[in-house]
């Protein structure tokens, strides 16, 4: 027996004699014998829970993690403080074990959370509509972009190389199938190169993606490329940090058509990377054309308040092959995760978090430049991240970090050669002053 | 219990507070102030009781599996086991980054292998990637590695393919978004591809054909080595859509029956939660000509240790950040260890066994239009005896009042007024016959009180929601001025 099998051996016979068969193997007489598989699968024994928890542990004790050593990553997964209220919300199983709300008098819950998320979500980047989420950022740029096209008619779409390098992966390798140039503008002193992007924009611009803060943690000045782009009839995509946004300007106070971002920050584990979420707001204008699922509220024939999931005719299930998008799931249990995060950090919470991030960026900066081994490459503002340059390899500062306990920056040598020996530090809200110095005092240690 | 009907937004009162932060350590720094938001964000202003009553509250309004039998066919909804969500809360496994070091996380990567090798071996294929978010985001994937291989091969002209009327909607969405045309081919009379019908229309334009097996008709394609056989020897390659591999675990293996490429729900088949509509995992597995053209990393130990390459010239490049949904593969690892071969086989037979029964059951009180040994689910249309003209979504609506999920309506769209149900392994007999007792029981009041089912549901918390209105006159979010009205 197996704990999640409740068949008893009565059970299966009973089964079996409602069924005319003798064996259980006899269910299966449909399949051609020529592709039976005639051995057991191999693999390990079962385990039992003792055992698992075991082998669980020895495997997760192999990884540092953020929890016992000071980490200064971020590069797009961040590590933030998640309030216990966010991991009490995610761990109820009404939430966790449901499905998608096909059935809506039973899943006023996951709609109202969502509905509820895409209020957050629009209040975060002052845009109109906001979809249930997305896979991720990267997957948010790709459906961003493939939106401008369709709602354009135009085909190329111009990207900062300040733009997270992952995400300019992922766009490259959707853009071709759909018969979509994907252009990178250069960066300039670590910003969007504002006069070659106002150049390169065109009548056959359908979109313009900008990400701020950018790649390597500097807050973009958008006016300019705002104001040619949309001369031109085509749409502004900005990429967020949605932390970012407790303190500085919104996409819709940019005049974005279409906002999008990572949204892991917002109460999510880092989790190696996934899962996490995207998000995606747009215009008003832009709503129908928008991939995903959408809530709505409405009234049940007692006149009270619901909620479903509306606009639907965007969808695969009744588009098919016509449809916006091929995406059926969101991440629903991690926008639940966004929204009780957003409700209980609330209106100054994130600001006060924000804060934080950026004098703690700022504080690790001054420190780490002080002696002048080590330069930031740009003097420029920036959030929560910045780009350090110096003459010490990677290889050495790394090795080094880690010998003292503790995980550095993000190497920026395959991404950004120009920078010599650049690495990305990332300071949240978490890291410590007594942390930022022992970082400090490291590098300086290092040869 | 009272009746709870606020948004957050109305609990809201200025001045409250649910989060503590440490006081500032370190010296303010000046802000860039052109650069500054001119408003704060709005958002709810709530103590820590406030939070937690509110989604405590809106979880009640919530069915879900740990509440009980949730038979949405093709979505296998079974139990998810505890110890799961234990394993991936472990700070070694959701603490970590996916930059770090791969010094720093081989338990990460070695789990990630393991957990590859072990669904190759379920499978019968060469290689997996566990990149794809989802099983739609598989399918996107295994598409673009068919396009690619077709490439290389300098055949690029092979820009159609084959999708049966029965498939899932995500398969022509999918083929569409990669700019791939698609031939729909037809079912026969028992459920499976019309080999007549593919005859017709395989040429040297063919990419491929996509194939969920068992089929959503939940039948198994008995000429699944034929049409293999057709599709190659015609230049394409066969991609199975894993969505039905619950019923299928150590009976047979898609790479036997000669398919090129394939998706995995994790979510379905290998019991980590839905979520409510996700996060899910849709890890994609190729044959030995496939390998190749997998996206970028792949793992790979070099003496004794895990690393990431990069280094892979035909890869078709990355379709999602690092290296796919991490929390979701430590619970599937997890699973697929505590179930062993045995265990894995013993869900599939369960799976199969517990659908036939109530199939054998229910077939005399509603239509069944492919009356063949069914796998793991089975689709039903009318009820017999119909004289009010019941729908299937009011009989949907009508299982809500017994406080059970109804089964998927309305799909496959070859059948009409489906009922679609897959009650998983995980269900007992009682639970499976409380199930078949309620269907029989709305067959019955379709006869002799035919009104209590069309103006279900009556016990849920809202009533039956008005869609059309939803749709016509959209509010997609909460604004303050709706308080007045």
């Amino acid at each position: 027996m197996f704990p999640y099998l409740p068949a008893t051996p009565e059970d299966e016979k009973i089964i079996l004699e409602r069924l005319g068969l003798n064996a259980t193997e006899e269910i299966f007489r449909d399949i051609p014998e020529s592709v039976r598989l005639k051995r057991d699968l191999k693999l390990d024994d079962p385990k039992s829970e003792l055992e698992m928890g075991l082998i669980l542990k020895s495997l997760s004790r192999k990884n540092w993690n953020a929890d016992s050593v000071p980490m200064f990553l971020g590069a797009g997964v961040y590590d933030h403080y998640i309030p216990s209220t966010v991991r009490f919300a995610i761990s109820r199983s009404e939430f966790y074990t449901a499905y998608t709300p096909y059935q809506p008098e039973i899943s006023q819950g996951t709609l109202q959370v969502i509905f509820e998320y895409q209020t957050m979500i629009c209040n975060l980047t002052e845009m109109d509509v906001s979809n249930a989420s997305l896979y991720d950022g990267a997957s948010a740029a790709t459906e961003a972009a493939f939106m401008a096209a369709e709602s354009t008619r135009r085909r190329q779409i111009l990207v900062s190389e300040t733009v997270h390098p992952d995400t300019r992966r992922v766009l490259s390798t959707y853009m071709g199938h759909r018969g979509l140039e994907l252009i990178t503008i250069p960066m300039k002193d670590g910003v969007t190169d504002s006069e070659r992007m106002r150049d390169a924009i065109s009548d056959k611009t359908a979109a313009v993606l900008i990400q701020t803060p950018n790649f390597l943690g500097y807050l973009e000045e958008i006016t300019e490329v705002e104001k040619q782009i949309h001369k031109n009839k085509g749409l502004l995509i900005l990429s967020v940090d949605p932390i970012s946004l407790g303190l500085f300007k919104s996409p819709g106070e940019w005049g974005a058509d279409i906002a999008i971002g990572d949204g892991q920050s917002l109460g999510n584990s880092m989790s190696f990377g996934g899962p996490g979420l995207g998000f995606m707001a747009c215009t008003k204008a832009l709503m129908r054309k928008m991939p995903g699922r959408i809530v709505g509220q409405t009234r049940d024939i007692d006149g009270n308040r619901g909620f479903v999931s509306t606009l639907q005719a965007r969808e695969q299930h009744i588009r098919r092959e016509k449809a916006t998008s091929n995406i059926c799931s969101n991440q629903a249990l991690n926008a639940l995760a966004a929204t009780v995060y957003l409700t209980t950090m609330g209106k100054h919470g994130l600001q006060e978090a924000a804060r934080h991030c950026y004098d703690k960026a700022h504080y690790a900066a001054s420190l780490i430049t002080e002696s002048g081994k080590y330069q930031l490459a740009y003097k420029k503002p920036f959030f929560k991240e910045f780009p350090i340059i110096s003459t010490v390899t990677v290889h050495k500062i790394q090795s080094g970090l880690l010998q003292k306990g503790m995980i550095g920056g993000y190497s920026l040598n395959q991404d950004y050669p120009a920078l010599q020996n650049g690495i990305l530090y990332c300071v949240t809200e978490k890291r410590t002053k007594q942390e930022i110095d022992c970082l400090v005092q490291a590098l300086e240690e290092i040869e | 219990m009272r009746q709870y009907n606020k948004l957050i937004f109305e609990c809201s009162s200025a001045g409250r507070k649910a989060y503590s932060l440490p006081p500032a350590d370190v010296p303010s720094s000046e802000l860039p102030l052109s650069l500054i938001r001119s408003e704060h964000a709005e958002l709810p202003e709530v103590s820590e009781v406030d939070v937690i009553r509110h989604y405590t509250n809106l979880s009640q309004k919530n069915y879900a599996v740990d509440l009980g039998i949730y038979p949405l066919g093709s979505c296998t909804m079974k139990y998810n086991p505890k110890i799961n969500e234990e394993a991936a809360r472990l700070p070694g496994f959701s603490e970590i980054h996916p930059c770090q070091p791969a010094e720093t996380v081989q338990g990460a990567l070695q789990l990630m292998a393991e957990l590859e090798e072990m669904l190759c071996e379920i499978t019968g294929m060469s290689a997996f990637t566990m990149q794809p978010s989802a099983g739609a985001q598989g399918e996107t994937l295994g598409l673009m590695i068919i396009k690619a291989y077709h490439r290389q091969r300098g055949e690029e002209k092979r820009r159609k393919i084959i999708i049966p009327d029965s498939a899932h909607g995500t398969n022509p969405a999918t083929a569409g978004m990669l700019g791939m045309e698609v031939v729909e081919v037809k079912s026969d009379s028992d459920g499976g591809v019309d080999l007549d019908d593919l005859r017709k229309v395989l040429s040297d334009e063919i990419a491929g054909l996509m194939l969920t097996n068992p089929s959503t008709l939940g039948l198994f394609e008995t000429n699944i080595v034929e049409i293999a056989d057709m599709v190659h020897e015609a230049g394409g390659l066969l991609y199975y859509d894993g969505a039905n591999a619950n019923a299928i675990m150590g009976i047979t293996r898609p790479g036997d029956m000669g398919f090129d490429v394939l998706h995995l729900n994790l979510h379905k088949t290998f019991s980590t939660p839905h979520g409510g509509g996700g996060p899910g995992a849709g890890p994609v597995g190729v044959a030995p000509h496939l390998v190749d053209f997998l996206p970028v990393p792949v793992i790979i130990k070099k003496q004794g240790n895990y690393e990431l390459d990069y280094d892979r010239p035909l890869s078709v490049g990355k379709v999602k950040s690092f290296y796919g949904n991490f929390g979701v593969l430590v619970r599937a690892y997890t699973y697929i260890k505590t179930m062993g071969a045995q265990g894995l086989k013993r869900v599939s037979e369960m799976a199969v066994l517990n659908a036939n029964y109530m199939k054998e059951e229910l077939k005399e009180f509603y239509e069944l239009p492919f009356s063949q040994t069914c796998m793991h689910e089975f689709v039903l249309s009318h009820l017999k005896n119909n004289p009010y003209g019941i729908t299937t979504k009011q009989i949907a609506k009508r299982l809500l009042d017994f406080g059970m999920h109804p089964p998927t309506i309305y799909f496959p769209l070859i059948v009409e007024e489906a009922l679609m149900i897959e009650p998983t392994e995980t269900e007992s007999l009682e639970s499976i016959n409380e199930y078949i007792s309620a269907l029989i029981t709305i067959a019955q009041e379709a006869i002799t009180n035919p009104e209590i089912i069309k103006t279900a549901p009556h016990t849920t918390p809202v009533k039956l929601l008005d869609e059309v209105q939803a749709a016509r006159n959209p509010i997609v979010k909460w604004q303050k001025e709706e308080k007045k009205g």
